[in-house]
């Protein structure tokens, strides 16, 4: 009985610690999506947009009337000029900048970024929230990939260098971990010059085989995949050193914690030592570490997209800003902060799963 | 002296320092050999920079690597009757010009030239100059190249020419290199030895003046190749240096001097200053940081000074505040700390001569470390297509490599050698900072 009502205790606190960091990160991410808007808008260019576009349909629909078209030109210009100073009063365009700033926020905050100028979505939408969201499978494909690729591996390594420490492969991989100076595209323009371009045995880039295989059959699984080895290795590889060093560096300054020399004077086995002693308290450090390596990775990830040609968000804001679609660069933008919360929210979560300070809701994080 | 001392026991980081050495070399001999306004001027590609170079072709030096060598390019300007190598015949009488100029050549190599032509420069007030080439081959063959009118700015390219290709039964240059029986084969043989350019000049006016340039683009170009655009990559890869690294230094010295002073101060005000800049920090590690220089490269400028300053502002409130907070609250308690209060120091005094010294070992290693990150930065930037448009800088070179397929095309040398430097940039920083680290922060080595 007594043992039941702690789990459900348990589980209320890591409920409330959840709740209580989505409150914050939403917090944040307003504020941030804010400061987003402001800098956009530091030029006038989000207001600019807005009044093109109303521009734009007031003009289409006053040429579709017949009576305007037969209108002599003077009054025509008049009469624009007259709708459009009223339509912009109506929008509010005319309002203090902090009224229209929290209009946009709103509007960013329900993912309602308005109509891309030239780009155009697959389905054929200009809406921006759809040019985003198709592409945005792609990027989550990939990113999701080599996030998990690279936990299981730098954990794997870590740990097995940690009870190594000093060999002659501990000093290998910790004298490698100058080799994450380097950006991901950087490994991955050498990867495409070395697979692609000279074994000739995987893509340049791009998602798909040419012609394209039928979605949802085994071809295109399998096209993806082989198009997806190259930009995964080399987002996985710019990380890994570094992040092998450090959690290696985490789990040794855990292992020579007392508690670890007092579990191992008991005559503990060494598999539970490692698990329950080490392997615990080591991972909130770890999953914190790995959540900043996460919003760098984020970042790094748009230029890979870049050079690999692969078709998801790094690839839309850089075709925007080719085009010079500024909706798409600010929702793309604005896309982007919130996948970072969403990250950092993700790990959060899965930091009060294993660490012992929230579950038994003593002491706070920071 | 003692940090000298720990300093040589890592062979790494001695490596390292001659590497960042290197770099700096290469940037000092960039800003004293070429100034900036000519590196800049030289890397917009005009036509009178570039006409002599060939397009896309890698450096000279790999033809020490093939049996088969690649051409080289070369220009002479046959009118110059003081270099020796032409042989003049003057027949010009009553101040009309009646000139004939040979100059021979060697030709070695294994490939075809790029392409050859004739540069004329004239004043004339009524009647044009007559120009007339011929090429005669080892095998004997004279080939009538041209024969015409010319110009003020006479420009003769032997591959357009229409009249040359029909001479020759074949692309101009190849039919003029190769045997003639072979000529129609796929593959035609080519046709080594002396081959002799012979140009006539002749003015109908006097006071003419004629100068006629020959250019052959080889396949080869200087010390490190040419671009899509015939500049010279030697430009960018040299002046790459001083504006990768200042860049890189700026930034991280920025940064780290900023973040450390903003945490040292909120820890000793705390209350609601620090509460306030924990909560910036908060907001500011969920900006979107690479978007944000987009947009601001798309909207505002991309200058590099301005990239360079959003990029400051944005990793000021980075996730190194609270690794500094943490170090600060402790300092903030130690006797001597109580010592100052006691006498009577000020907020300022106490922040600047007693908080910052103490942690400045923690800040070095990272400093450095983080120095190829935003010389990365620049180039990762340049990779978006955000680079400065003016700059010759090593990430636009990897941008117009990878856009115009260099890898595809096998043009291997216009990515590696800007990757390079890249690479040696990032490598030397690295190995020196995590010497320090290990040297400041002695407890990980003990571990």
């Amino acid at each position: 009985m007594t043992n039941n009502k702690k789990r459900e205790s348990t589980l209320q606190r890591i409920g409330k610690y959840t709740i209580l960091r989505l409150i914050t990160l939403f917090i944040t991410v307003v504020v941030g999506v804010y400061l987003t808007i402001i800098i956009a808008n530091m030029g006038g260019y989000v207001d600019e947009l807005v009044k093109g576009q109303v521009q734009e349909s007031l003009t289409m629909r006053l040429t579709a009337d017949e009576s305007f078209r037969n209108l002599p030109k003077e009054n025509r210009e008049a009469l624009l000029q007259r709708e459009l100073a009223l339509e912009f009063d109506r929008l509010g365009l005319n309002d203090p900048f902090l009224v229209r700033s929290m209009r946009f926020l709103l509007r960013a905050i329900k993912l309602d970024f308005g109509t891309a100028n030239h780009m155009i979505s697959a389905s054929g939408s200009n809406k921006v929230r759809l040019i985003i969201g198709e592409q945005l499978p792609p990027t989550l494909l990939l990113m999701g990939t080599s996030n998990l690729l690279l936990f299981f591996i730098v954990m794997l390594i870590a740990l097995y260098l940690s009870r190594r420490y000093g060999s002659y492969s501990d000093r290998f991989f910790t004298s490698l971990s100058p080799l994450s100076s380097m950006p991901s595209w950087f490994y991955g323009i050498f990867l495409i010059l070395v697979f692609a371009a000279l074994l000739r045995i995987l893509p340049f880039g791009g998602m798909l085989g040419a012609p394209p295989p039928e979605r949802g059959s085994w071809e295109y699984v399998a096209s993806v995949l082989k198009h997806m080895i190259l930009p995964v290795t080399s987002l996985t590889v710019s990380a890994l050193f570094a992040s092998i060093y450090s959690w290696r560096t985490f789990f040794l300054i855990f292992s020579s914690e007392d508690y670890v020399d007092m579990a191992k004077a008991k005559g503990l086995p060494s598999g539970l030592i490692r698990r329950r002693y080490i392997l615990r308290p080591t991972l909130p450090t770890i999953i914190t570490s790995f959540s900043l390596m996460l919003i760098t990775m984020w970042m790094g990830a748009m230029v890979t997209e870049k050079v690999f040609q692969w078709p998801g968000l790094g690839t839309v804001i850089v075709n925007a800003v080719g085009l010079y679609d500024t909706a798409v660069i600010v929702g793309t933008t604005i896309i982007y902060g919130y996948l970072l919360a969403i990250t950092v929210f993700l790990l959060d979560f899965v930091y009060a799963l294993v660490d012992p300070r929230v579950k038994i809701g003593a002491g706070n994080r920071s | 002296m003692n940090l000298f001392k720990q300093f040589k026991q890592y062979p790494t980081a001695i490596i390292g320092l001659i590497l960042i050495a290197i770099i700096i070399f290469i940037a000092l001999y960039a800003i004293i050999t070429i100034p900036y306004e000519e590196a800049v001027r030289l890397w917009r590609g005009n036509e009178e920079d570039t006409y002599r170079n060939p397009q896309k072709v890698p450096p000279v030096w790999v033809n020490l690597f093939r049996k088969d060598k690649f051409p080289e390019s070369f220009s002479i300007y046959l009118t110059d009757e003081e270099n020796k190598e032409v042989v003049v015949e003057d027949n010009s009488e009553d101040g009309l010009i009646n000139k004939t100029y040979t100059y021979k050549f060697d030709y070695n190599y294994s490939t075809y030239l790029q392409e050859i032509i004739l540069y004329g420069r004239n004043s004339f007030q009524e009647k044009q100059p007559f120009i007339e080439a011929f090429i005669i081959t080892p095998d004997g063959r004279n080939i009538r190249v041209v024969n015409g009118g010319m110009s003020p700015k006479y420009v003769f390219r032997f591959s357009q020419d229409s009249k040359l290709k029909r001479r020759v039964k074949s692309d101009a240059i190849k039919g003029i290199f190769s045997t003639p029986e072979s000529i129609k084969n796929e593959s035609p043989e080519l046709l080594k030895g002396e081959y002799t350019l012979v140009t006539k000049v002749r003015s109908f006016e006097e006071n003419t003046k004629i100068s006629v340039e020959l250019v052959a683009h080889g396949r080869v170009f200087g010390v490190a190749g040419t671009d899509h655009l015939r500049r010279d990559i030697s430009i960018a890869l040299l002046w790459g240096a001083p504006i990768g690294l200042t860049f890189g230094l700026i930034a991280a010295l920025g940064i780290s001097i900023l973040t450390m002073t903003i945490s040292a101060t909120g820890t000793w005000f705390g209350g609601f200053v620090d509460l306030l800049i924990q909560r910036i920090t908060e907001v500011n590690m969920m900006l979107p940081f690479l978007p944000i220089l987009i947009m601001v490269g798309t909207f505002y400028s991309k200058s590099i000074l301005a990239i360079l300053g959003v990029t400051i502002m944005l990793s000021i409130f980075s996730s190194s505040i609270k690794t500094y907070r943490a170090t600060f609250v402790q300092i903030k308690q130690s006797t001597y700390i109580e010592a100052a209060k006691v006498y009577g120091a000020s907020n300022r005094r106490i922040i600047f001569r007693y908080m910052l010294p103490k942690i400045i070992p923690m800040l070095i290693p990272g400093l450095v470390l983080s120095i190829p990150s935003y010389v990365f930065l620049e180039a990762s930037l340049a990779v978006l297509g955000l680079g400065d448009p003016r700059l010759p800088t090593w990430g636009k070179l990897i941008n117009d490599a990878h856009t115009n397929g260099a890898l595809w095309n096998a043009e291997y040398y216009w990515i590696l050698e800007p990757a390079l430097l890249l690479i040696i940039t990032g490598f030397a920083f690295a190995m020196v900072g995590f010497a320090l680290d290990k040297i400041f922060n002695p407890r990980l080595r003990e571990q």
